[in-house]
């Protein structure tokens, strides 16, 4: 009989493979000042802040991240400086996206992204560890807790896709995440059902 | 013996004062043993998402609690009342006046038209057909198909059909609605769709709905969530 455990390990070799077999960029942070500059030239201040404002279900980019992507942009002839700006702060350097920039940002556009990208499975890494070191009820005790966390988000991003207040891409990237959360949650009532079922085969021999 | 949801505690309590709750809950269809101890209380204005396999026993609990069917043992309590040892006729009414109810599909009857089919539930209990056809007429309205009111349920899309069902099941402004698998039959946008305005209605009202679901999506337009597996219900919020 085909362990619980041997399904996790078997899984998590699989995946190791598949890992190391792609390296693929999906979204750099480059991509998408790049994106954001094609709108209408900016500087660093403001391409922070319409990235958080467009991207709600993406982690805040840092200032440092901005003008570290910026730099390599320009180095690589994809943006340049085209004039500065003072306010009533420091003066602030505006960018606007060059003819390669626009090339790069179609090729990547034209790119599909490998699919095993984003299956990677840390839940089933932490369900399998938690066998190894413990036993079924803690393992089972972690996907019950995991997957209320689940839905928890799920409801936050439900609550976003139906607020009509919210911008088309809001209801995009809710949307994305719903998908990725749903996925996840049936992996999760399949593993704990799985393990159920074990536990009753071992009771029963 | 490990617990599917090991972190659930046996007794299940709403956050807001509770209005109804089933308490060690057990029915069976001949000898099929559909629930056994099954609880669950909903509170005042509080979606409660009932997950679970399928044949887990989600839709018995459902229509117990409800009083459309008697459990063999346990308490449906309904504004302190107990549900399940009153007369059929007190039954009847209660259902009539305080509970909605919404299935999956074939709820409308198919020779009236939409706005007939409305009112329905409110014919039923006496009202006069003028009165009531206005009523059934705001309903489609919050639903968004006012445009179907001369329809029949035969010229209607799905997703269509499922929102004339839903204003039927809100026309008596229910304290609590039963919606089994509301959109079990729709596509994914319909089933937003549907579910987003009966969210939405109910938010409105102050409805208290029992949405019974397979699919965590649906799930997630809930506060809270019951997981019935085997006849037995476990709480799924951690
Ligand atoms: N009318 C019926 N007659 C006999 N058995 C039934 C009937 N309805 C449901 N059952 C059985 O009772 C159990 C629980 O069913 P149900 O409440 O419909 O589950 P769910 O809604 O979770 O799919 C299942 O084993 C099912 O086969
Ligand atoms: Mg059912």
């Amino acid at each position: 009989m085909i362990t619980l455990h041997d399904c996790f390990t078997s899984q998590i070799a699989v995946f190791d493979l598949l890992f190391t077999q792609c390296i693929v960029t999906f979204v750099t942070t480059g991509h998408v000042l790049m994106g954001l500059l094609l709108q209408s030239e900016r500087h660093g201040y403001d391409l922070k802040a319409e990235h958080d404002h467009r991207f709600p279900t993406a982690r805040p980019l840092a200032f440092g991240q901005i003008y570290a992507a910026l730099k390599r942009l320009q180095k690589n002839g994809f943006v340049e400086a085209v004039g500065t700006e003072k306010a009533d702060g420091p003066e602030r350097t505006i960018y606007g996206i060059t003819d390669a920039g626009r090339a790069e940002l179609n090729a990547w556009l034209d790119k599909i992204d490998h699919p095993i990208e984003t299956v990677a499975n840390p839940f089933a890494v932490k369900a399998t560890i938690a066998l190894l070191v413990a036993d079924r009820d803690v393992a089972s005790r972690y996907l019950s807790r995991q997957r209320a966390a689940h839905l928890d988000a799920m409801r936050t991003f439900t609550r976003i896709k139906t607020d009509p207040q919210r911008s088309f891409s809001d209801v995009l990237s809710a949307d994305y995440a719903i998908a990725h959360l749903d996925a996840d949650l049936r992996w999760l009532d399949t593993a704990l059902e799985r393990l159920l079922t074990l536990e009753q085969e071992l009771q029963n021999d | 013996m490990i617990d599917a949801h090991p972190a659930a505690p046996t007794i299940i309590e709403p956050k807001r004062s509770p209005v109804l709750t089933a308490r060690s809950l057990s029915f069976a269809y001949e000898n099929n043993q559909a629930l056994q101890g099954a609880t669950m209380s909903i509170g005042q204005g509080e979606i409660v998402a009932v997950t679970g396999p399928s044949g887990s026993g989600k839709s018995t609990l459902m229509l117990c609690a409800a009083g459309l069917l008697r459990p063999t043992a346990g308490q449906v309590i309904y504004n302190g009342q107990v549900v399940n040892e009153m007369s059929e006729a007190k039954r009847s009414k209660l259902r009539r006046t305080e509970f909605g109810v919404l299935f999956q599909f074939g709820q409308l009857v198919p020779e009236l038209t939409a706005v007939e089919n409305v009112a329905l539930p409110l014919l039923l209990s006496g009202a006069k057909r003028k009165p009531a056809l206005l009523v059934a007429g705001n309903w489609l309205e919050r639903f968004d198909v006012a445009a179907l009111a001369d329809a029949r349920p035969t010229d209607m899309s799905g997703g269509q059909g499922q929102r004339v069902a839903a204003a039927r099941s809100m026309v008596t402004e229910p304290t609590v609605l039963f919606a089994d698998e509301p959109t079990g039959a729709l596509d994914a946008l319909s089933s937003e769709q549907v579910m987003t305005q009966i969210a939405r209605v109910a938010r409105d009202t102050g409805t208290s709905v029992m949405l019974i679901t397979h699919s965590a999506q649906i799930a997630a337009y809930g506060d809270r969530e019951i997981i019935v597996r085997d006849g037995m219900t476990y709480s799924g919020d951690a």
